[in-house]
């Protein structure tokens, strides 16, 4: 039993929305994962719940004629990694996902709620960061699009205001065609985890494979949010793909990161873990697309 | 408040009055009696109180009773028959050894059953990652998994 | 022959349809829920308690503090009781205590009608404190001027022991031509037991007899306990112990049901219940020792050991549990190894500190002896440039072994065939070969390490274990034990021995596995992995004892002597074998002649008096990514001489689940505090069992012993295989990289840190 006030089921996004704006103490769930987790430990006193649980309006992978790939956020990780556009245009998103916490996590745990909980350690985020997915944000006033790369403002908080519904993650054509990726997640063990460290590496390459063409690097847990190093990726473009790139770029990154200290691991070997594994990641990103190193 | 939901548990309709402040382990092990959904941690890390919600596996502590209107969850009593018939899959467990102190198996034969129900196969690395949700500090895993190659095996 | 045979487990079908009962499955619906409410300081003195709101809470039934509980103490080790006060365990704590020393310690207890008012109104209760600062280790609590935990120990040192073995001393042995020594501090970190199951107990009151449900491995000794600590007489106190989904120790402590059965007193009887969350079952219950140790060998270069020594600091936590019997363990281990043929000196300490409380914990101080042991044993044989597989073949404890201190004897040795039956199977000689000079980022190594464990307690404590047998009119037979089934399989093997005992088939005998003290046979319970070998005795001797009184009814029903009968597959039986009576004829003449209704039933205590060692190893491969940090394990072997094997597929699986403890403990379990003793990681998330990914096939080697002291040649099997997996770990690390880490676990930041210092990684530091 869970120390809740009002719970209150939406029947669609528009109604999620309206009961926000008239409820001001009113709090989003949907799969459950972190706000019952909050609640039972008494970080939302008195809750009054607004579910948006399975909405179908919220739920899903779809294409637009564009190519834009538009992405449910209230869709669980474990359908978004078995969506087969997502297998086909973002294996390493699905990837990524996939190493949430355990298989039955990933059958209740939403993407959206991945990232309106504002974690740095979010498994989702570096990929989506990488993708320059662009979030929209609906409320009672209309909609706005926000870039994640302005969406994060610190740890836990985003530019999200309290009434605002997160309806759709969209990622551009631009931002995920002729491009391949690899993400890594360290963590102490190999599941039920919360990353020590997120990494995901984009690379697109020239035609004959052997030349960078564009770079990017997104980080969880190498700073109070997730993070891009667009000085590391831009000093790459141009580059013949080499080990020695690989060096440069994991030493590249290490003064755009600025992970913390904490009782789970120190700034050093976060450090550690950010050159060796952008090392790793580059390197098996441009094997994914079709280079050699 | 309690309201009125109705879902199917076991294979048979249920209507009943819950609070809708209620997890789904509570409802099933307070109200409708089904004690072998186990209470492990209440926060989704240790799988003690898995059940099958439309043959998914999802972990009843982390899940509002309000979510399960017209769903259907499947608990290891909905798998013996009248005549003490066993599942494949819990007989498998029985036979590679897979029980110790009991308090897991309930949560990790759903999860086998699951992986049965897919009619897929798995590599043993596959099936780690695949009953990684379920800590066990009994077994080591080794007959766990035994017991689910085994049941996948029946199966096909 | 049900003795020796892998029959399926007796309670596995109860497990696999969820028929099986565990205490939440069974107590009353309307128990009241009683939530603990804990302080927010590790050190420091309860002066007042606010309890207004909390009482004024719709649905609150009442609120108990520490100024209102009893003023007596009592223990909570799970040891028997000695009817000789010296060696009686120390009474430390009261029900609810003002004097705080532990975070989260028990200061109040919120009683509600259900489980969410109990904790809204927990989180109301506003106690003060005078605080004292928070002592985290030994060196801490032993250092001058340090805050007094109990007033009974001043100082915080709950005992202080040594010994010193040979005619010579360590100064001498290193001073012999060509000697070489090696001299380090280790360290283990407090773990936890993480049983699936939490701390569970519900309490009635029915006139004058408290009733206790409770998750426990000791019902007997929690019946005492509970009447110590309400003071009242103990037979007033009836235990019952349902199934429980592990204890590993934890629930060889009594935890909280002197509290639950203190509160039906109070409440007219009705039924309560505590059931604790994850987060107090990890920070609040018990934990593994952690322990921190100076040491040194010496030995020869043609791998002779010399002589060694061990100053050990046991860190108890704010309560004395167990106390020093762990420490005392420990330093037995390091002693009853190997063979220093010059000296030895030990000396143990265990002191109070503001940790929680540590108790027993799978191993009881062998885990953490056996790592330094066997760190040490590598890191000597290191230092001489010696495989250390060859220096523990040359310095291992030989048959006939006996310790010089309790006599424990090796009354059967496999320890020899146990290294080699390992060097085989991992491929020993070869792999230390091939893994010589690695140099680049990815190195394996092999290693290895050895143990011995006596079985049972005898003679530091009381054995004694009795069993009851029932024949009933259709031909079968019940048998209760006092010895309780944790999940290591207990049911099963009493049913195989009192079959056996018998010459019944095993599907005639219902064990029956729950306890009840006021009708179950006595046992002190689970624990020492003494059962099969003290209770098991107990077991087989009612089998046989039933036995006879069937042939003595028997031969008067046939009219011919009892000498020549024989029980054997269900029939009586003449001396070629032939069968005269089938079992079932004899149970129903016997419950309804009339002229002769004798009921057949036996009762038999054991009071066992001899102990032996069982002895094993741990072979481990593994494969280092030094820039992450990262071990991975590629294969771990046990192997076990625990005796002749009771059920062989039992066996093996409770050798994977201890497998699966020490790697753990090896790789990545600790308990985590902030510099006030506060519990950093007390969940399932942030402490880190292994999972299914984490864990490499678990492979098993028995080597039988027929031991001729056990009921069956059986000898210690529960605990053992958790003991040499994390030194194991630890030395194939040494052997790959050279990199030789004093402490547990092996964790990739550690690793980073210790590459780093040792010139691995190469490149600046990241600082």
């Amino acid at each position: 039993m869970f120390d809740i006030q009002r719970f209150t089921a939406a029947s669609d996004a528009a109604d999620a929305v309206r009961l926000l704006r008239e409820d001001p103490d009113a709090v989003l769930i949907a799969g459950g994962t972190d706000v019952l987790i909050r609640i039972r430990e008494g970080k939302l006193p008195d809750a009054h719940l607004v579910s948006i649980h399975g909405l179908p309006e919220l739920t899903g992978v779809r294409r637009t004629p564009d190519g834009t790939i538009v992405i449910g956020p209230a869709t669980p990780f474990a359908v978004l990694a078995a969506d087969p556009i997502i297998q086909t245009c973002l294996p390493f998103l699905g990837e990524a996902v996939s190493r949430v916490g355990g298989p039955q996590t990933r059958e209740a745990g939403t993407v959206g709620g991945n990232l309106v909980n504002g974690a740095t350690s979010a498994d989702s985020a570096p990929s989506l960061c990488a993708l320059n997915a662009q979030l929209v944000l609906r409320s009672a006033d209309g909609t706005r699009t926000v870039p994640i790369t302005a969406f994060y403002t610190g740890p836990g908080r985003t530019v999200r205001r309290r009434d605002e519904l997160l309806t759709e993650i969209r990622i551009l054509p631009e931002d995920y065609a002729g491009f391949a990726g690899e993400t890594v997640k360290y963590g102490k063990r190999a599941a039920m985890e919360i990353a020590t460290l997120g990494c995901a590496v984009m690379v697109r390459l020239s035609d004959d494979k052997r030349t960078v063409r564009a770079l990017r690097l997104a980080y969880g847990v190498a700073a109070p949010t997730p993070i891009r190093c667009p000085q590391a990726e831009a000093a790459a473009v141009g580059k013949p793909v080499s080990t020695a790139l690989a060096d440069e770029i994991a030493h590249a990154v290490l003064d755009e990161v600025n992970p913390r200290s904490s009782w789970r691991a120190s700034r050093e070997f976060r450090l550690q873990l950010i050159e060796e594994l952008t090392r790793r990641a580059f390197r098996a990103a441009v094997i994914r697309a079709g280079g050699a190193i | 408040m309690l309201k009125i939901i109705q879902m199917t548990v076991n294979g048979q309709p249920v209507e009943l009055a819950v609070d809708d402040r209620e997890a789904l382990l509570d409802t099933l092990r307070d109200r409708l009696g089904l004690t072998s959904v186990k209470r492990g941690c209440e926060v989704g890390e240790c799988g003690a109180c898995t059940v099958l919600i439309d043959g998914k596996a999802i972990d009843s502590c982390l899940y509002l009773t309000m979510w399960a209107q017209g769903r259907s969850i499947l608990t290891v009593e909905g798998l013996r028959r009248n005549d003490g018939t066993l599942d494949p899959v819990q007989q498998a467990f029985i036979d590679e050894c897979a029980v110790q102190c009991g308090f897991c198996t309930p949560g990790l034969i759903l999860t086998a059953l699951s992986l049965v129900m897919s009619g897929k196969a798995y590599t043993r690395d596959e099936l780690k990652t695949k009953i990684s949700g379920h800590l066990c500090r009994c077994t080591g895993y080794e007959n766990i998994l035994n017991a689910v190659e085994h049941a996948l095996k029946v199966h096909s | 022959m049900a003795v020796g045979q892998s029959v399926p487990r007796v309670d596995a079908y109860a497990k696999v349809t969820g028929q099986a009962q565990y205490v939440g499955d069974l107590e009353p619906k309307t128990a009241y829920f009683a939530k603990i409410v804990r302080s927010t300081i590790a050190n420091g003195r309860v002066t007042s308690i606010e309890t207004g709101e909390a009482r004024a809470l719709p649905g609150v039934i009442a609120v108990f503090t520490c100024f209102d509980v009893p003023d007596i103490q009592f223990p909570t080790a799970g040891h028997p009781w000695s009817t000789v006060p010296s060696h009686q365990d120390i009474c430390d704590r009261r029900l609810l205590n003002a004097r705080v020393r532990v975070w989260g310690d028990e200061i109040a207890v919120v009683v509600a009608r259900d489980r969410l008012t109990a904790e809204r109104a927990a989180g109301l209760v506003r106690a003060e404190y005078e605080t004292y600062p928070a002592l985290s280790t030994p060196a801490e609590a032993m250092a001058e001027g340090a805050p007094c935990l109990h007033d009974e120990k001043p100082g915080n040192v709950i005992a202080h022991t040594s010994f010193h073995l040979g005619d010579g001393s360590f100064a001498d042995a290193a001073a012999q031509p060509g000697a070489v020594t090696v001299e380090a501090d280790y360290a283990v970190p407090a773990v936890q037991h993480c049983h699936l199951e939490l701390v569970h107990a519900c309490a009635w009151m029915e006139h004058e007899k408290i009733t206790v449900v409770s998750s426990t491995q000791i019902p007997h000794i929690v019946r005492r306990v509970v009447g110590q600590a309400l003071g009242i007489p103990w037979s007033r106190v009836r235990v019952i112990k349902p199934y429980i989904g592990g204890g590993f120790g934890n629930k060889q402590d009594v935890l909280v049901e002197p509290l639950t059965a203190w509160l039906t007193t109070k409440l007219g009887g009705h039924p309560v219940k505590i059931e604790l969350t994850r987060e107090e079952v990890l920070g609040c219950t018990r934990t593994r020792h952690a322990f921190d140790w100076h040491v040194s060998a010496a030995a020869l270069p043609d791998g002779t050991l010399l002589a060694r020594t061990y100053r050990a600091y046991s860190n108890q936590g704010g309560y004395a549990s167990h106390a020093h019997a762990i420490a005392a363990n420990a330093a037995n281990v390091f002693k009853q190894c190997y063979r220093d043929r010059v000296s030895l000196d030990s000396e143990s300490y265990t002191v109070y500190t503001n940790r929680p409380t540590a108790g027993a914990m799978r191993g009881y101080g062998i885990p953490q002896g056996c790592f330094v042991t066997e760190a040490l044993t590598d890191d000597i044989a290191y230092a001489i440039g010696m495989d250390p597989l060859q220096f523990r073949l040359k310095n291992c404890v030989q048959a006939g072994y006996v310790d010089p201190h309790n006599g424990i004897t090796m009354h059967t040795y496999a320890l020899d065939q146990v290294i080699e039956a390992g060097r085989r199977a991992i491929g020993w000689d070869e792999k230390r070969a091939a893994y010589a000079g690695q140099t680049g980022p990815v190195r394996r190594g092999v290693g290895m390490a050895l143990f011995t464990y006596k079985t049972g307690v005898y003679p530091i404590s009381l054995e004694t274990a009795a069993c009851r047998m029932t024949l009933h009119e259709d031909g079968r037979v019940s048998v209760q034990m006092g010895a309780t089934e944790i999940g290591q399989g207990a049911d099963t093997v009493f049913s195989q021995m009192a079959a056996e005992a018998l010459g019944v088939t095993l599907d005639r005998i219902d064990l029956c596995s729950t306890q009840d003290t006021d009708v179950s046979p006595f046992d002190t319970g689970a624990y020492a992995s003494r059962q099969t070998y003290v209770s098991g005795m107990a077991c087989k001797k009612t089998g046989e004892s039933l036995k006879r009184k069937i042939l003595d009814y028997a031969a008067r029903m046939l009219n011919r002597p009892a000498d020549g009968l024989d029980l054997r597959e269900n029939r009586i039986v003449d001396e070629t074998g032939a069968a005269l009576l089938p079992l079932e004829d004899a149970a129903m003449e016997a419950c309804y002649s009339l002229t002769d209704s004798t009921h057949l039933s036996a009762e038999e205590s054991y009071h066992c008096t001899d102990n032996t060692f069982a002895t094993g190893a741990c072979f481990a491969e593994i494969e280092v990514d030094l820039p992450l940090g990262r071990i991975k394990v590629l294969r771990l072997i046990n192997v076990h001489d625990s005796g002749r094997l009771i059920n062989p597929a039992l066996a093996k699986a409770q050798v994977q689940g201890g497998m699966s403890m020490g790697l753990g403990y090896a790789l990545s379990e600790e308990l985590l505090f902030d510099e006030n003793c506060r519990p950093l990681n007390a969940n399932l998330l942030d402490y880190k069992l292994p999972t299914a990914p984490d864990t490499p096939r678990l492979e098993t080697i028995f080597i039988e012993t027929d031991d001729p002291t056990a009921p069956y040649g059986n000898k210690a099997l529960g605990e053992p295989p958790a003991i040499p997996v994390a030194p194991a770990i630890r030395n194939a690390l040494l052997n790959a990289t050279g990199v030789a880490v004093h402490s547990l676990p092996l964790t990739p930041q550690k690793l980073i840190e210790h590459f780093r210092a040792a010139g691995l990684l190469g490149g600046a530091s990241h600082v």
